[in-house]
């Protein structure tokens, strides 16, 4: 089927298509999971997440305080590229997972954590609960999914990869300025219900309140320092997320209604894991995405057997890039995931089949 | 309004909730902590996923698929995205079994 140059957006035709064909708000494929054991798995504690946190928190303290202590020296330059890391990419995970509220067992502190994360990313509360919710109802479906990172052809990730975090940087901000006075694009008014846009004009002004006063001191002190500690971590810390997030879906099918075809689960040492909080067990989260972070690895365990073999990082990226750029001149290639023998059956959507 | 049998008490486990079908119509029953049954529509108002695989906490069930969270007493909505308040349903135990109020 020669198809060349889809149309994202959630207000076109792609978007009628997609309701019609039956894969908006679709019934999707879980691998069979006994009830005991799931319960088991989505069980809430307080626990892993607060001590989690508690080495995030006392980790950016660290890093941040050597920062500061040698700032006008090359020995800051180490501090903050992990006072980077721990702030650009890791708020992303935080974020993800206190948005689905399933991190602490006490709604506040997923509440709590959301705020605070939703401010380190740069993004909109309001804006991006409702984009995620819809991310997770409509997954890679075209027309209905704003949160497809590889729309192809990919020609704004491989920017956004080739400039780091300034594309991304600017982005966010235009973005959260359109917001504080009261634009919003079509799209997101698709997904946002109306009485939600005044609040996240009022979270747009905070944000932005808030990084002004940063500016202010910037100004005030005649050093780049406090936003480098606030305002510009997701700028030159945002690498490293790039290079996790961007395989969770990147190069595979759209408009299927099974995550095991359109989501990548990869392996990561726990250093990473600590840093993206098990969210490399990405197909595992979308296909249940009531199990907390810290089970992650147990419901990878119980399910593999039905679903394709994870790869490392490198490898992952090895058989990822090239997809990549062949996409950016063949938006019609994408990788065709295989299900081990014994799997269930791929539930491939209406697209596909024709 | 007819009492329609439902399901044995025994056949949901205590703090969890059971899927019920009955003529076409997808229902949720519960069975707390402390064995107190309620009964509710069985699909979640924001986007019809099915209560039954979601995740009873106290009174709460939250949706399997988002999260949104609803009192299994009354069916207020409690969490985002859950707006739309869950219909639910006076229910009796009668010999071991839940009857469920239903209307005509």
């Amino acid at each position: 089927m020669g198809r060349v140059r889809r149309n994202y957006a959630l207000t076109g035709p792609e978007r009628e298509q997609a309701i019609a064909d039956g894969l908006a708000s679709a019934s999707w494929y879980q691998t069979p999971i006994d009830r005991k054991t799931l319960k088991q798995l989505m069980a809430r504690r307080n626990g892993p997440a607060l001590r989690d946190t508690a080495i995030w928190f006392a980790l950016l303290l660290a890093t941040g305080y050597g920062g500061v202590h040698f700032w006008g020296s090359w020995l800051a330059v180490p501090f903050f590229m992990a006072y980077g890391v721990l702030y650009g990419t890791s708020c992303d995970s935080r974020w993800h997972e206190s948005l689905h509220g399933t991190p602490f067992k006490t709604n506040w502190l997923n509440d709590a954590l959301y705020q605070l994360a939703s401010f380190m990313q740069l993004w909109n509360p309001v804006v991006w609960r409702w984009s995620h919710m819809r991310h997770h109802s409509d997954t890679a479906i075209v027309g209905r999914d704003r949160e497809i990172g590889t729309m192809r052809p990919p020609a704004m990730v491989m920017k956004a990869l080739v400039t780091g975090g300034t594309t991304l940087w600017l982005s966010y901000m235009r973005v959260l300025i359109s917001h504080a006075r009261g634009h919003f694009s079509p799209d997101e008014r698709d997904f946002v219900p109306a009485d939600q846009l005044p609040a996240a004009t009022q979270a747009a002004r905070v944000h932005l309140a808030i990084h002004a006063c940063v500016f202010a001191a910037c100004l005030w002190s005649g050093s780049i320092l406090p936003a480098m500690l606030i305002s510009l971590p997701r700028l030159y810390g945002i690498w490293l997320l790039m290079l996790l997030a961007l395989p969770q879906h990147a190069g595979l099918a759209e408009d299927v209604l099974d995550h095991r075809l359109n989501s990548r689960t990869m392996l990561l040492p726990l250093p990473l894991r600590f840093i993206y909080w098990n969210m490399n067990y990405h197909l595992e989260h979308h296909m249940f995405p009531m199990v907390p972070y810290h089970a992650l690895p147990a419901l990878h365990a119980c399910i593999r057997h039905d679903c394709p073999e994870p790869k490392g990082l490198i490898e992952t990226w090895w058989e990822l890039f090239p997809v990549l750029r062949r996409q950016l001149h063949d938006p019609d290639h994408w990788i065709d995931q295989q299900l081990p023998s014994g799997a269930g059956p791929a539930r491939i959507g209406p697209r596909l089949l024709h | 309004m007819p009492w329609v049998a439902a399901l044995p008490v025994d056949a949901i486990d205590a703090d969890d909730v059971a899927r019920w079908d009955h003529a076409g119509k997808s229902y949720a029953i519960y069975r707390t902590s402390d064995d107190a049954i309620y009964a509710s529509d069985g699909l979640c108002t924001h986007e019809q996923a099915h209560l039954a695989d979601g995740l009873l906490d106290g009174y709460l069930i939250a949706c399997p698929k988002h999260n949104g969270r609803f009192d299994i007493r009354d069916g207020s909505p409690r969490r985002l995205p859950a707006c739309v308040a869950l219909r639910t349903y006076a229910v009796r135990v009668d010999a071991g079994v839940v009857h469920v109020n239903l209307p005509d």
